[in-house]
């Protein structure tokens, strides 16, 4: 398997607030890695910095050979076609159907001819189940749908590195099913995926590996059926607890 | 304490002065010497021959003199309301306004004049000579209908002021090629301004006369006696020679009042309301074409200058930030009227803008300012998920600004940008005191010709709705195509 991405050491500081201090997590090409925590543990944080939206003080990513340094200004540009992210909300541009939002970067980033980009934006969409939805604008799609423009989106610049924020939150038991196909899907075709999620059933069913982030580190990480059945960690069982908690209402 | 005293005594003197009722007179102090003037060492008080004979006649009268101050265009509408009980301010005798209001008898014989600069003193002797030529004058008065006249028969570009300093000082400075007003006021501006000539050949002959409401023919014809005595025993004589505007057409106009028991108005035209209507029409449609092409070009600027202005503010460094900000609230904090006149009568030593680019620039930087703000906080709604989602996809921020927030931005500005272009429509009404004639301009000199506001305005309001109306719909539409459809 070969690595796609590296965080070494990675520490947040937002004032005086620690954010994260000292995360390390590497990600290998044809892996589902399901990144945990309660609330406020900094698993978004980590995404955002993946995808460059944010500066942080300390640590290095490595993201397939592209290196961004703490502290450097963010360097998107050399980012550009290395990773994908998936918003919580999606975040569809509002003005623009389906259609051009998967093939808005296809056109003015990688400069694709409008023929190329319709067909492959048509075929992403196809393969994800929403072709015939091309022409809605994003107010007119269900969650679900929304969800997957967004990954067909994302996977525009077909990067090796794929992130997905709490890609499970608005979606019901069958969806959810769908959702982590999809994903087998993708790292069968060679992407490593980050999910962030609350679903330890979804993270046991579908994850190859389960990352716990609490207090900032990862405190315990390997196949979610081991860690999740047998968790080794306070943090961990806390999270289980409050989790079934919240399923048994 | 002793300020507090006088504020007292200030407030409590006019029940002291308790007696017959004041004669109020209306006139506009704006008009100047020999006329009705502001007193220069007490500003509070008005000279001039006017002022003189409002009080000869309060003193007749057994009455005190008020001075009421209103627009020179506007007096006989005003006399109409019954704001004063006569109006006395060179205001000409005129058909119109004998249909329209109680006029007095003639009290001073004018000449219509041309006044040129001096190096084309034999060029310009006529309206003839000037064919292809700009002639001002004053807007409403006897000399622009000759000047429309003119236009027809002789070929010259009327241009009409709403002063009578202004048309001297452009002649000056070459914005038009000659002035055509009362002899009196071509010569107190000669007296201002250097380099004028006067031609001495009158291109008519007008007369003064004072306006009552229609209903106070009772006043009228005791203000007639009055007028008549003082043309005998040579009051209104010692006034008119004290002024120095005494000449030998008064005793002739004398002569004529008191022998006759009525004097016919003396205009160049005569002509009734409907051939009137028929005949500024026209000048209505072509003024509500200027309006249109002056707003549109206008907001076409505010646009462009301000989306640029709105970017610098959003994505600028912070002295750009400074400037902008320091731009757009000097301009909303000053009026408009104040910024077109530096445009075009303050910048006219630096740079000599036509009336019409002065206009389009003073309107276009003054919306640029508004125009911008609603850009600002257009381009600040757009939510940062949306901005965020384009930088993960590798666009520039220049990209995503064209990509991604103005077009959003656009739609949310869409909305007031339609209602700042429909005030800016009416708005343009302004650019008139830059010579601009354009619909409310027009308007007005129509309404003072046939002295009714009624269908002027009726007729002016249409032409206006003609034009905002259909840009609502417009924009209507648009917000309608970009709203959820069927959600």
């Amino acid at each position: 398997m070969t690595r796609a991405l590296a965080i070494r050491q990675l520490a947040v500081q937002r004032g005086t607030r620690a954010i994260l201090s000292g995360v390390d997590l590497e990600v290998a090409r044809g892996e589902i890695v399901a990144l945990m925590g309660l609330s406020g543990t900094g698993k978004s944080t980590v995404l955002r910095l993946v995808a460059g939206l944010e500066p942080f003080s300390e640590g290095v990513i490595d993201i397939d050979g592209a290196v961004i340094d703490a502290g450097a200004r963010v360097a998107r540009a050399r980012l550009r076609s290395k990773v994908g992210l998936v918003f919580q909300s999606h975040h569809l541009f509002e003005h623009l159907t389906a259609l051009d939002n998967v093939r808005l970067a296809m056109l003015h980033v990688q400069r694709l001819s409008l023929a190329d980009a319709t067909r492959r934006a048509m075929s992403l969409m196809d393969d994800l189940g929403v072709g015939e939805r091309a022409g809605a604008w994003p107010r007119e799609l269900s969650g679900g749908e929304a969800q997957r423009v967004a990954i067909a989106r994302a996977l525009a610049m077909d990067p090796p590195v794929l992130l997905l924020d709490e890609p499970t939150a608005s979606l019901d038991p069958a969806r959810r099913g769908e959702l982590g196909q999809i994903l087998r899907a993708l790292a069968a075709d060679g992407r490593a995926l980050v999910v962030t999620s609350h679903d330890d059933d979804f993270v046991a069913a579908y994850a190859t590996r389960v990352a716990i982030l609490a207090a900032g580190r990862i405190v315990e990480q390997g196949d979610p059926r081991t860690v999740l059945g047998n968790p080794q960690h306070d943090a961990t069982r806390e999270l289980l607890r409050i989790e079934k908690t919240k399923r048994d209402g | 304490m002793i300020p507090g005293i006088a504020c007292y005594l200030l407030l409590a003197l006019p029940l002291y002065q308790a007696g017959p009722q004041p004669l109020r007179w209306g006139g506009d102090a704006e008009g100047g010497s020999p006329f009705v003037e502001a007193d220069p060492r007490h500003p509070a008080r008005v000279t001039g021959f006017d002022v003189e004979i409002a009080e000869l006649l309060a003193a007749e009268l057994g009455r005190r003199p008020a001075f009421v101050q209103v627009m020179f265009t506007s007096l006989d509408q005003s006399a109409r309301r019954g704001d004063f009980d006569i109006g006395l301010s060179g205001i000409e005798d005129t058909p119109a306004r004998r249909a329209a209001l109680a006029v007095t008898v003639p009290y001073y014989e004018f000449r219509e004049v041309i006044t040129v600069r001096a190096a084309d003193q034999q060029r310009f002797r006529t309206l003839g000579d000037l064919r292809g030529h700009r002639v001002a004058t004053l807007g409403g008065t006897i000399a622009y209908e000759l000047l429309l006249d003119a236009e027809r028969t002789h070929g010259i570009t009327a241009i009409s002021y709403d002063d009578d300093v202004h048309p001297y000082t452009d002649l000056a400075i070459g914005r038009v090629d000659a002035v055509l007003l009362d002899h009196v006021l071509a010569e107190r501006a000669m007296r201002r301004v250097a380099g004028l000539v006067t031609q001495p050949a009158a291109v008519a002959v007008g007369r003064y006369v004072g306006v009552l409401a229609p209903d106070r023919t009772d006043l009228r014809d005791r203000i007639d006696g009055i007028l008549r005595a003082a043309m005998r025993d040579g009051r209104l004589e010692r006034i008119f020679r004290k002024w120095g505007v005494w000449n030998e057409d008064q005793p002739r106009l004398y002569s004529e009042v008191l022998a006759a028991a009525t004097v016919q108005a003396r205009a160049p035209t005569t002509q009734g309301a409907l051939e009137s209507a028929g005949r500024y029409f026209p000048a209505l449609l072509r003024a509500a074409a200027v309006t249109l092409v002056l707003s549109v070009a206008a907001m076409a600027l505010a646009v462009a200058a301000g989306v640029l202005i709105a970017t610098g503010r959003v994505y600028g460094d912070p002295l750009t930030r400074a400037i902008l900000t320091g731009y757009v609230e000097l301009i909303r904090g000053t009026p408009l009227l104040l910024q077109l006149f530096v445009i075009y009568y303050g910048l006219a030593s630096v740079i000599r803008l036509p009336a019409f680019v002065a206009a389009l620039l003073g309107l276009g930087l003054n919306y640029a300012a508004y125009e911008s703000e609603i850009y600002r906080s257009a381009l600040e709604a757009i939510s940062r998920g949306q901005l965020e989602a384009a930088r993960v996809l590798g666009f520039s921020e220049r990209q995503i600004l064209r990509l991604v927030r103005g077009p959003q931005a656009f739609r949310l500005a869409l909305a007031p940008m339609t209602n700042d272009f429909v005030a800016l429509l009416k708005d343009s009404s302004l650019v008139s005191m830059l010579t601009v004639m354009e619909l409310t301009k027009q308007t007005q000199i129509y309404a003072t010709n046939v002295g009714s506001w009624v269908l002027p305005g009726l007729l002016c309001a249409a032409l206006y709705l003609a034009m905002s109306l259909p840009l609502g719909h417009l924009a209507r539409r648009l917000e309608r195509r970009w709203s959820a459809p069927g959600v």
